[in-house]
């Protein structure tokens, strides 16, 4: 299984509509060889669509789709040499683990003693040495997820689809097997293409995420910069916890409740904005502390304890409500007003995103 | 204090009551399946150990096996036998070409348009066996629907003898027993999970050898109980053959009825039943034996 063995994916104007209803909007992507890129969305977004058109079990209107410099859009699924992990693995019932396997390797005409050693170290490679004898129904959900990966990189695949193929996973064993795939990838270099509606298990797992709403891309990006940068009113919401403020912004500066607001990213905008606040971005200050600038005041008016943090609501001057993030131990609960008592919370320059008013 | 471990009203509060609920429970089950239970009793068993003992009566009122001897001594029953045979395996194997691709068309079918077609395999269902069957008369006899088309478009001058023959009762039998396959066969094509065949073919598959690999394999268990249960309907059937064969096709039923109804010989008639129905046992044994009876029995669910 060489690094090499990967191919990068060129997506232009893809286009799928289901009566009224554009499933692909004009979908343009280019994922990079070897990369780990996220289709991240919520359900009815295009994404599944996209990955579905990507295999070739959806035909597009119109558009074109490339592994390397090889036009795929016509090609017939079975000969698009692609590996695909199922959202329900479809594992075939009628076989056991190896010949689940081996299935792949038949079809190209490998030679038995090659298929039972290839069978094998696939196997090893998902941590199910010595399981090829067992059947299917005998395998618990995080086995049968690891034989439906087995069994889809098991032919060296220059490009892996998967589906949601963690969605029917508990959450401790979906957290170990995110770090598993993750690691799996990092060693086989094969370019991935992976489908989520969970952006925490988009976050963890890829190299970029695209998110995707309405059929059209909104945002192509690494993790960090999707999370910190978001492009649109869109992805800030759907990506984190967010609240949002009306604020004025003129020659450059942003001002909200007779205050100035730094912002270190400053887009060439001007007018009445948008001001984007993670709840754990925000401090809560101490109430007599003397600032000028990137001060909140408000009035604390619930508290919830989660665990492992503490949930604060806040009506600020102008109305709007906002929600902070605290730690929940005993330093942190001693910091927090009670309930009806005014609070002031800091913002740092780096954490404050303005998105245009109309919510782009 | 001192009895509280001893006192099973202490230790075990209510237990007593409990188990007997659970007691009246099991009782009230049983009486549920009585009056079923008692009717295949006497309708069922009753009559074939009552068959059974005819069977072994001579003529005189004594036991004897002659009836049995006569069975293998005259060749007439074997060739009822064989016909019998012959109509049952021929039946099934048409029925399977005919049934399997029309079940896995509706497979395919979206849900409303499936039901539809799915009421049109059962319409023969809601009409008399007596009233379809001369139906195939009216069709198929010399001065019949399709042989008076063929003559007047020229296809064939003299008319055929689609009836009164083997294939008359062939093609009625086929048509009889049709929907008993096609049943089976939908049902556990429905349960086979539509995702298995887009692996097959991501896994580089051609649809031709996806569908021998993977979908023939899993909707194998309806096709087998739907075989099984179109090949044991022939064995015994009689309207039919009794319509359409004219007298010249004598399976083993019609045999049966020609002994009683001409020759009240009931001690011949009923070693004909009783060899059929071992005949047929045996059967069921190895269809059981050969491919698993809870898959047939459990056909039409998700394996």
């Amino acid at each position: 299984m060489g690094e090499s063995a990967s191919l990068p994916i060129a997506v232009r104007q893809l286009t799928k509509a289901y009566g009224a209803v554009h499933a692909l909007d004009h979908v343009d992507l280019d994922v990079k060889s070897g990369e780990f890129l996220t289709l991240l969305g919520p359900s009815g977004s295009g994404k599944t669509t996209l990955l579905m058109v990507l295999a070739g079990f959806v035909r597009p209107d119109s558009g074109s789709v490339r592994f390397g410099t090889q036009e795929v859009v016509r090609l017939a699924p079975h000969k698009r040499n692609v590996g695909m992990v199922f959202q329900n693995y479809a594992l075939f019932p009628h076989m056991d683990v190896a010949a689940n396997i081996a299935f792949p390797l038949k079809l190209r005409g490998v030679r038995s003693e090659e298929i039972a050693r290839r069978v094998a170290s696939a196997l090893e490679l998902v941590q199910l040495g010595g399981y090829g004898v067992r059947h299917i129904d005998q395998l618990s959900g995080g086995q049968r997820q690891r034989v439906a990966l087995a069994r889809a990189i098991v032919f060296e695949p220059r490009i892996v689809l998967m589906d949601e193929p963690l969605s029917a996973l508990d959450k401790q064993l979906r957290e170990a097997m995110q770090l598993e795939l993750r690691r799996l990838h990092e060693r086989l270099g094969t370019t991935t293409i992976y489908v989520t509606h969970d952006q925490r298990e988009a976050l963890t797992m890829s190299d970029r995420i695209a998110v995707i709403n309405h059929g059209k891309v909104m945002q192509l990006d690494a993790p960090r910069r999707i999370y910190d940068r978001p492009a649109n009113r869109f992805v800030a919401e759907f990506i984190g916890e967010s609240a949002f403020l009306n604020v004025d912004v003129a020659a450059g500066q942003c001002r909200f409740a007779g205050r100035t607001i730094e912002v270190r990213n400053m887009p060439a905008v001007e007018g009445r904005c948008q001001l984007m606040l993670r709840p754990e971005r925000l401090r809560i200050l101490d109430q007599n502390e003397p600032v000028a600038a990137n001060v909140l005041d408000g009035v604390v008016t619930n508290m919830v304890f989660q665990g492992d943090t503490l949930l604060l609501h806040v009506r600020l001057g102008d109305g709007s409500a906002i929600s902070v993030r605290g730690p929940s131990n005993e330093a942190g609960v001693a910091k927090v007003p009670g309930i009806g008592n005014p609070i002031r919370l800091g913002l740092g320059a780096g954490d404050a995103i303005i998105l245009p008013a109309d919510g782009g | 204090m001192r009895a509280h471990s001893k006192d099973p009203t202490l230790s075990a509060p209510n237990a007593a009551g409990l188990a007997l609920d659970a007691r009246r429970e099991r009782w009230i089950m049983l009486g549920l399946t009585a009056p079923a239970l008692s009717l295949v009793t006497i309708i069922m068993i009753a009559p074939i150990v009552w068959l059974f003992s005819l069977s072994l009566l001579a003529d005189d009122g004594t036991f004897s096996l002659e009836h049995y001897r006569r069975l293998l001594e005259q060749p007439s029953y074997r060739r009822n036998f064989i016909v019998t045979f012959e109509i049952s395996l021929l039946t099934t194997a048409i029925a399977i070409a005919l049934g399997y691709p029309l079940a896995y068309v509706l497979a395919q079918l979206p849900r409303r348009a499936a039901s539809l077609c799915l009421i049109a395999v059962l319409l023969p269902f809601w009409t008399s066996l007596l009233v379809r069957t001369y139906a195939w008369l009216v069709l198929l006899q010399r001065q019949g629907l399709i042989n008076k088309w063929g003559i007047a478009h020229g296809w064939w001058s003299e008319p055929l003898a689609l009836v009164h023959n083997f294939s008359g009762t062939l093609i009625g039998t086929v048509h009889i027993m049709l929907p008993f396959l096609i049943l089976p066969v939908y049902g556990t094509m429905k349960s086979i999970d539509g995702s298995l065949m887009n692996a097959a073919a991501n896994l580089g598959a051609s649809p031709a050898r996806a569908f021998w690999s993977v979908y023939f394999p899993l909707s194998l268990p309806g096709l087998m109980a739907g075989a099984l249960i179109v090949f044991i309907l022939s064995l015994g059937f009689y309207v039919t053959p009794a319509v359409l064969g004219g007298g010249k096709v004598s399976m083993v039923s019609n045999r049966i009825a020609n002994d009683i109804e001409i020759f009240f010989n009931w001690g011949a008639a009923s070693a004909l039943g009783v060899v059929l129905l071992t005949l047929t046992l045996i059967v069921v044994y190895a269809a059981a034996r050969l491919l698993g009876l809870s898959r047939i029995a459990g056909a039409g669910h998700a394996p």
